[in-house]
């Protein structure tokens, strides 16, 4: 079993398979970890596709897999793991976060308050918000 | 922290939205003592520290009502003054004292006068100061904020060590963040990460600021 980290989300994928440093995951896993659907066009997520480059198709596609490592880290994205292998980030790249602060879109995000309510910065649409970090330490 | 600012300001579309780069359980008490009345949320994985490229607390960022990045972050009010204070007594000197309430309160009579008057206060950036303001993550910092996800998720697996050397690798490819680094770093007895490497780390900055000093305009009181 593995369990893959991606932005805010966490799952698990029971029919991934792991050889080195390649994570491969079928199109139902690849949307369930990361919301990208992987489709003939490449990987998809609202307009945006990036294609599986042809070249490269037979070291990043196989028996219905996609090498995720590979493709991640093709699109500037890290790709981390622990000594296990058990567990794997795929990070979201320096561009991506560019791009989106670019806008001056506030990027959205979900997180608990102390009693497991959770927020979104995009509920308080409508209202200004002063969002301030703070931490114990 | 920004209580008596969310109270004054509670019959404007306004809110103060407080995200703690810190585990719930040692969050819990300091939330527990401010009785906010406004949201305090729990960033264990500093997420909200990736997306908006933050590298100390407090930072803040001020959102308008269409969601536009009207500031980006930027240090909230805080100055260098404890640099300069006596590390066996606590005590500071009455001059850097003065400038930590004098900036603090400048700060705070920006927030409250940009809530009132929106775009038309002196310190509501246009986009294109707003954009120019923003500071960009490049790769490394990209990768040090996958480490530290997975060092904080290892933790909370118990592969202390493991973890720890990830959230190690993390602060190194990211030498900027003292989130990521305070965070990782074995706390003292009060609960601070402010043993002598902390120290030593600050004295290292040199001429270089721990708290950058946002470049606020004074308002009418």
């Amino acid at each position: 079993m593995i369990t893959v980290l991606h932005d805010q989300r966490e799952t698990r994928h029971a029919d991934s398979v792991v050889e080195g440093d390649a994570l491969w995951l079928d199109a139902p896993a690849i949307d369930a970890a990361t919301g990208w659907a992987w489709k003939p066009e490449g990987l998809c997520r609202g307009d945006i596709c990036v294609p599986v480059p042809p070249v490269a198709k037979r070291e990043l596609v196989r028996d219905g897999q996609l090498n995720v490592t590979a493709m991640w880290r093709r699109s500037g994205q890290p790709v981390v793991h622990d000594s296990a292998r058990r567990t794997w980030v795929l990070g979201s790249g320096a561009a991506q976060r560019v791009s989106a602060l670019a806008t001056l879109q506030a990027p959205d995000f979900e997180l608990p308050d102390l009693s497991g309510r959770t927020h979104r910065l995009s509920q308080y649409r409508g209202r200004k918000v002063f969002l301030a970090t703070w931490a114990s330490w | 922290m920004w209580q008596s600012l969310a109270e004054e300001l509670k019959d404007h579309p306004f809110t103060v939205l407080a995200v703690a780069l810190d585990h719930a359980d040692a969050a819990r008490p300091w939330i527990e003592a401010a009785k906010a009345t406004y949201p305090c949320l729990i960033d264990r994985d500093h997420h909200v520290a990736d997306l908006y490229n933050l590298v100390n607390v407090p930072q803040a960022v001020w959102i308008d009502e269409q969601g536009r990045i009207v500031r980006p972050p930027e240090t909230a009010g805080s100055t260098d003054g404890f640099r300069v204070m006596d590390r066996k007594t606590g005590a500071m000197p009455e001059a850097a004292n003065s400038e930590r309430v004098r900036v603090k309160a400048l700060y705070i009579d920006a927030v409250r006068d940009w809530v009132r008057n929106g775009a038309a206060s002196v310190n509501a950036l246009t986009e294109m100061q707003a954009g120019a303001r923003l500071r960009a993550p490049d790769e490394t910092i990209a990768e040090a904020h996958a480490r530290f996800r997975l060092g904080q998720h290892l933790l909370r697996e118990g592969k202390t060590e493991e973890a720890q050397a990830q959230m190690a690798q993390a602060a190194q490819l990211h030498p900027d963040s003292w989130a990521m680094w305070r965070q990782a770093y074995a706390k003292n007895e009060r609960g601070l990460a402010s043993g002598p490497e902390f120290w030593a780390r600050v004295d290292a900055l040199g001429d270089r600021p721990y708290y950058p000093q946002a470049d606020i305009a004074p308002v009418q009181r």
